[in-house]
């Protein structure tokens, strides 16, 4: 069980002034903005998803369960792999987007499946009275769910809404499937080039451990911010 | 003001509301009562619409409620409604629960609904609290919170489905204290009520409902001192009631 470990690699350059580490800034960067357009797609189509199923228009409720269960019950994987190979051959405009584009929106709606069970069951856990007291004032029905129902349901939701974002930054790294040099990508490259695997893959590690932590932090940051004196909303 | 012809409505096979017919006039203060469901809640929520009836006719200050040109939220605006448990908005606090549907619904600016809203939380006795969340007022305090959040729309009638009946005891007498000075003023109101001297105190008149239809629909004076005269089934839930107490 002796291995020296050699760091140096990270400073040998690769063209030019790219050296490992730069490299390996960039795919983080990747990383990042894979998972956060991909979260942002998912929180928007996930929450207009959700309402939608908890809405009393029966088109609506079919339209919404129908598109969460096609993007929960196919993996991730395969999803990404039908946006790059399948949808262009129907959709050829697809085939002008750039790569990033096909993962954000793969990821986005994969992970809008399971934002949109968030929204509904979080929207579900309040009372009939609650939505019967906000009618009764007569706020009509987007009146009724963005004044009073979704401030509640939001804040039952955020400790799932922040699993999500935090498994996105994991499934981000599907996105080598389609050779998008994001750290994934990076480390299977690079220790091929340099044999240094156990180096790369410990550092890749902690960036993606460094990346999910630091969405933990600030869903608590916002969950304190929004936190009402005196009331738990727990849900049911 | 408000007329029931012949309403019914089903949930599934199960009949909640059995042909019901009977009117309110403006400042008429009626107490509803009955054994735990027999359609009182439902009776009520179909007067705002908030529940649909299947079978006749709700007008609502002139306005036929199963029409479907008829815009429900403005119609609900103008009727007041205290539920059970309070049902405040626990993500506003006292001023925002009772600005938001003045400022939303009727248009009126901020100020304007601030104005009105504290004019009323001073009424219920509570104008300290204005800054409080629901969560850090007591139960009485939250139900007279809900009143003033009615009052602020200013409604043509009130509704309660039984506003006490989720308090604590030492809290109950504020609240019902609050409702007897809003019937004095000449507020039109329907009160879903388990409390007989409340009752009593109250209105000059009971509807007495069971199995979905009204079967007493009388003078206080008839319903509490002439037990005789009443339906078999009005008489039994009163012996009950009145034991309990
Ligand atoms: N949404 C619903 N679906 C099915 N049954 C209901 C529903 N709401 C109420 N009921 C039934 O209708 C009856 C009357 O209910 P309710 O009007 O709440 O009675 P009350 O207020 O007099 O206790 C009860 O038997 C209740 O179980
Ligand atoms: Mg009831």
């Amino acid at each position: 069980m002796h291995y020296t470990f050699n760091w140096s690699f990270f400073f040998k350059s690769i063209g030019g002034k790219e050296t490992y580490l730069t490299w390996l800034v960039t795919a983080w960067e990747w990383t990042l903005t894979i998972s956060f357009f991909g979260f942002l797609v998912a929180f928007i189509l996930g929450a207009i998803v959700g309402i939608f199923r908890t809405t009393n228009n029966k088109y609506l409720v079919t339209f919404g369960n129908i598109w969460t269960e096609i993007f929960r019950n196919i993996p991730l994987l395969v999803q990404i792999f039908l946006w790059y190979h399948v949808i262009p051959h129907f959709i050829p405009i697809i085939n002008k987007a750039p790569r990033i584009v096909l993962v954000v929106m793969a990821i986005g709606l994969f992970t809008s499946s399971r934002v949109s069970e968030n929204f509904k069951s979080g929207i579900q856990s309040l009372s009939i009275a609650q939505k019967h007291a906000g009618l009764a004032l007569g706020l009509n029905t987007l009146q009724l769910y963005w004044y009073a129902l979704l401030p509640q349901a939001i804040r039952i939701i955020i400790p799932t809404l922040t699993s999500e974002a935090m498994n996105i930054i994991k499934n981000s790294s599907v996105a080598f499937a389609i050779s998008i040099a994001e750290l994934t990508m990076f480390a299977m490259q690079a220790q091929e080039e340099t044999a240094r695997g156990i180096e790369i893959y410990l550092v890749v590690s902690v960036l993606y451990f460094i990346s999910a932590f630091a969405v933990n932090l600030i869903s608590q940051f916002i969950e304190h911010k929004i936190k009402i004196p005196n009331q738990t909303f727990v849900k049911q | 003001m408000i007329e029931f012809k012949n309403v019914s409505k089903w949930y599934g096979n199960f009949q909640v509301l059995n042909n019901c017919t009977f009117s309110i006039q403006k400042g008429d203060v009626v107490v509803i009562c009955g054994p735990s469901g027999s359609g009182k809640s439902t009776l009520v929520k179909t007067i705002n619409a908030l529940e649909s009836i299947q079978q006749g006719e709700i007008i609502v200050d002139g306005i036929k409620l199963n029409d479907p040109q008829t815009n429900l939220p403005q119609l609900r605006a103008r009727v007041g409604m205290v539920f059970q448990n309070f049902e405040l908005f626990p993500h506003l606090n006292v001023i925002e629960n009772l600005t938001l549907a003045q400022i939303k619904v009727l248009g009126r600016s901020k100020d304007q609904a601030i104005t009105y809203g504290l004019k009323y939380l001073e009424r219920v006795g509570l104008l300290s609290q204005k800054d409080k969340f629901p969560g850090q007022l007591s139960g009485g305090q939250q139900q007279r919170v809900a009143i003033a959040r009615a009052l602020s729309m200013d409604p043509i009638i009130m509704l309660f489905d039984e506003p006490t009946s989720a308090l604590d005891p030492e809290m109950v007498g504020e609240v019902l204290d609050v409702i007897v000075k809003l019937a004095k003023e000449g507020m039109t109101m329907c009160v879903i009520t388990h409390e007989m001297s409340f009752a009593k105190n109250l209105s000059k008149r009971v509807i007495f409902m069971d199995e979905g239809k009204i079967v007493e629909d009388c003078s206080k004076d008839k319903f509490f001192g002439n037990p005789d005269l009443l339906s078999a089934r009005a008489k039994e839930f009163l012996s009950k009631i009145l034991r309990n107490n």
